[in-house]
């Protein structure tokens, strides 16, 4: 394969052009900034103060494993929800009814990697009622409903490793799938790692979506080839029922696979008939493999979480599930695979390939009937390349990694190395716009660009590093988004904004589909935490051995009981604070000094337990934190801990009147 | 009396039916902290609305809390609605003008001692507070205005009539209308009823 070695030369060299143009950048003056803009782009992403964006944008996180929320087009931040790491700012995994969110088969894991955030969808269309994002690390999926903004679901995956193909939905909303990014020996077990080529799996696992609750279960995880698998989409419209992940690492190499995993010329997309599968599960194929995994489900009327250990999945072997998968050969170790919004073409980003392929849906179907097959992997049949080909993109920019549509005929690319973003045609698979991002894009987004019906106005560029893009912080820097109008023929860039975290991706939806279902604050009448005060006259405090439970309630502005004696040193005290409030915007936190834990904030209607075992005797201060009316810095109040074999009385008291 | 002033006096007697399912008053609170406004409404028998936000601010003041079950016109207001339903349809049937004429009397007076009480138990909230208060200022009140906007502190507490409201005042201006009008007739044709 002469051609095949001169392309990757000439990947290399544009690779070695960049990192000496990047070095350039850094020490030129700043060419980048002399972009020109045309002058009306402030008037764009301005929002008169009180007025509303657009968008909402729900921004994976990275590496913080939150998820932030932004408004599009001003790109102001408007909350950060904490998924999968703490947050002591509200006391997310903190406080005992949130912890159990954070516990996986190996225990309470306090951060991850959060990837891809996938909001739901009806008829092929987001409909704002969830956001589901994968944990990379460790793998798990959460799900964030939208009426609350709070992460109510995460589930475990077993078997898998690295879940980076991950979350994303069919058009439904009846599967979210989490495909692995390391393949590892399923079940996992101590084997020479070089034992790789032998027992090493790459778990697909598709997880069903309950359509009224939204509660995630396991159906079922297919054991493929040991490739790494990458990214996936599902497909709709006539491509709907199949399911589309890209590999790389077809090499099967386990290490330096920078090098090792890029010696192929093609790797693959593997195409999932997903609906053919789930017929097949009727007639009873797979079998039960013990396992253990967690599910963590919030509950809104109890205010806490359950963790419950699961035991067994499905497992099913390609040879089960006979004429439901097919290898797609796909040039050099393609990252993104996504699906226009007919449902017609899947396109790839191959890393390391100078072109982008375009597949039709329709030769891809007629390849698979007239069997047209490039021999097998495991069983699996690969199809001729040429066969499902509908054409290739020339001149895509260097490192082509995710597309995305703006449902009017034109896809739009990200391009790492190169650092762009390019338009070209679906229809032509010409070329016709590129634009510079700074610096180093990796995903990009176009709200409902997924999907069947893009709303395409906007597009976000979600880059890698930003360099001089901002004033300086140091060695390390801030991350940001770029924002991007496309909405005439040539794109043009309107606004830089920082994130947190990493930007890894993000998905936009219009606002009013979001704003339409939200809670203002919980009722009281409602809440089933079996700790809650529903009024001030159940406050009190309770001694159990050596454990003392508050239980009081917040109002403005004070707590009720303020003032505590009877805890001894050795004691455990869990503070079992209700918000009595009924009125929106009326939080209240709680925090009590020396406490080896986080404050916890508390919203109208919840009640929320905060655990505390006091290191010394004295007299304790305790204090709302969240500042909730004129009199806020009144709402205050003291524990007094005596000595272990002290022998002071339970006593609670508000205004001096005490129990 | 003419046969379209009885079948008036019935059906506005009758109209009074529907001030048992909708507000007769309604007080609205607006404050910078409260762009969506709060609201208490007033009804023959409950109140409704943002009581409960209502009585959690007011405490800062002192004001005593509203509790619904402790105002016994709430109790009354439906009886007296029900006795002037009752008395019009009487004085449709009965069909005699002077019987018109003390249904407004009564109905007027009602109205007035309505107003009155309502005024006096604004007073009574408004200035009896909790000499132990956080908030307290030398020389003011709080009493919410009868009809019309006035401003307590960072509030601005509008009173107005609600539908309810609406329907008794103009329940009693037909029935002016019809005895007026009946009377000029008898004037023309000298007759007597």
């Amino acid at each position: 394969m002469k051609k095949s070695k001169l392309i990757s030369k000439a990947v290399l060299l544009g690779i070695f052009i960049t990192v000496i143009s990047a070095g350039f950048y850094s020490c030129s003056e700043k060419n980048s900034k002399t972009l020109s803009l045309s002058g009306d782009e402030a008037s764009k992403v301005y929002i008169e103060p009180g007025k509303y964006d657009e968008f909402y944008y729900f921004v994976s996180g990275g590496f913080s494993g939150q998820m932030s929320v932004y408004g599009i087009p001003s790109g102001r931040m408007f909350k950060v929800i904490p998924v999968f790491s703490v947050n002591p700012e509200n006391g997310y995994g903190y406080t005992e009814e949130t912890k159990p969110m954070l516990n996986t088969s190996y225990g309470f894991v306090p951060w991850d990697d959060a990837h891809h955030s996938e909001l739901s969808q009806t008829d092929g269309v987001p409909d704002g009622r969830w956001v589901f994002i994968n944990g990379n690390n460790t793998p798990r999926i959460a799900r964030i409903d939208l009426k609350t903004f709070k992460t109510v679901e995460i589930i475990e995956i077993p078997n898998s490793s690295g879940n980076h193909s991950s979350p994303f939905t069919t058009p439904n909303t009846d599967y979210v799938v989490a495909g692995t990014r390391f393949s590892v020996p399923v079940p996992n077990r101590d084997v020479p790692i070089t034992s790789y080529k032998e027992g090493f799996k790459g778990a697909l696992t598709f997880i069903k979506v309950d359509k009224n609750t939204g509660n995630m279960s396991i159906e079922y995880q297919l054991l493929t080839p040991p490739y790494d698998y990458d990214l996936s989409h599902s497909g709709k419209g006539p491509s709907d029922g199949w399911f589309f992940f890209s590999c790389y690492n077809s090499e099967e190499a386990n290490s330096l696979l920078e090098v090792n995993a890029s010696q192929k010329d093609k790797d693959y997309i593997l195409a999932v008939n997903y609906r053919m599968i789930e017929d097949m599960l009727k007639s009873g194929i797979g079998k039960e493999m013990d396992t253990k995994y967690v599910h963590n489900v919030w509950n809104d009327e109890t205010h806490s979480a359950t963790s419950t250990m699961m035991n067994s999945t499905k497992t099913i072997l390609p040879d089960d599930v006979k004429g439901a998968l097919y290898y797609i050969p796909c040039p050099k170790s393609p990252h993104g695979t996504d699906v226009d919004p007919t449902g017609e073409y899947i396109t790839a980003g191959g890393k390391l390939s100078t072109v982008i392929p375009v597949f039709a849906f329709s030769k891809i179907k007629k390849a698979i009937d007239e069997k047209l097959f490039d021999g097998d992997a495991e069983g699996i049949p690969i199809l001729k390349y040429d066969a499902c080909l509908s054409g290739e993109v020339k001149n895509p920019g260097l490192g082509p990694l995710h597309t995305e549509f703006d449902g009017k005929g034109f896809a739009y690319t990200s391009a790492f190395i190169s650092s762009e973003v390019v338009k070209w045609s679906l229809d032509t698979k010409e070329v016709v716009d590129r634009i510079p991002v700074y610096y180093s894009i990796g995903h990009l987004s176009i709200p409902g660009g997924d999907s069947k019906k893009p709303w395409g106005k906007y597009l976000i560029a979600l880059n890698k590093m930003t360099k001089d893009r901002y004033l300086p912080t140091g060695p390390e820097l801030t991350q940001s988004a770029q924002l991007i109008d496309i909405s005439g023929d040539k794109m043009r860039i309107l606004l830089d904004f920082p994130t947190i975290g990493e930007p890894h991706y993000a998905q936009g939806i219009p606002a009013d589909l979001v704003t339409k279902n939200q809670l203002k604050i919980y009722r009281i009448e409602d809440n089933k935490n079996p700790y809650a005060v529903k009024s001030i006259n159940d406050a009190r405090a309770e001694k159990i051995g050596n454990v003392v439970h508050i239980y009081f309630a917040a109002t403005r502005s004070h707590f009720t009981p303020d003032n505590f004696e009877g805890v001894n040193l050795g004691d455990t005290v869990y503070f079992h604070m209700t918000n009595l409030e009924q009125d929106w915007d009326i939080p209240h936190g709680f925090a009590v000094m020396g406490n080896n834990n986080s404050e916890m904030l508390v919203m109208p209607g919840e009640t929320c337990s905060l655990k505390w075992v006091p290191t010394r005797a004295g007299i304790f201060p305790i204090y709302c934190t969240d500042f909730c009316s004129a009199l806020h810095q009144e709402m205050q109040g003291y524990v007094r801990v005596s000595p272990k074999d002290a022998n002071v009385p339970l006593k609670y008291s508000l205004g001096n009147e005490k129990k | 009396m003419k046969k379209s002033s009885r079948i008036l006096i019935a059906f506005f007697s009758l109209l009074l039916i529907v001030l048992y399912f909708v507000p007769i008053w309604s007080i609205s609170l607006q404050a910078p902290q409260y762009p969506e406004g709060l609201g208490m409404k007033i009804w023959i028998n409950k109140m409704s609305g943002d009581l409960n936000i209502i009585n959690g601010l007011n405490h800062y003041i002192g004001m005593k809390t509203i509790h619904p079950e402790s105002i016994k016109e709430l109790s009354v207001m439906p009886l007296v609605i029900a006795f002037f339903i009752a008395a019009g349809l009487l004085v449709s049937i009965l069909n005699k003008r002077k019987l018109v004429l003390a249904w407004i009397v009564l109905f007027v007076i009602a109205g007035i001692a309505g107003m009155t009480d309502f005024y006096m138990w604004e007073y009574d909230y408004g200035h009896n507070l909790d000499p132990t208060a956080a908030i307290k200022i030398t020389g003011m009140n709080y009493q919410p205005p009868l009809i019309g906007s006035k401003n307590l502190l960072n509030f601005t507490a509008t009173s107005l009539p609600d539908t309810g409201g609406y329907i008794f005042f103009i329940t009693g201006i037909v029935f002016i209308l019809v005895f007026f009008y009946e009377r000029k007739t008898r004037e023309k044709t000298g007759g007597k009823i």
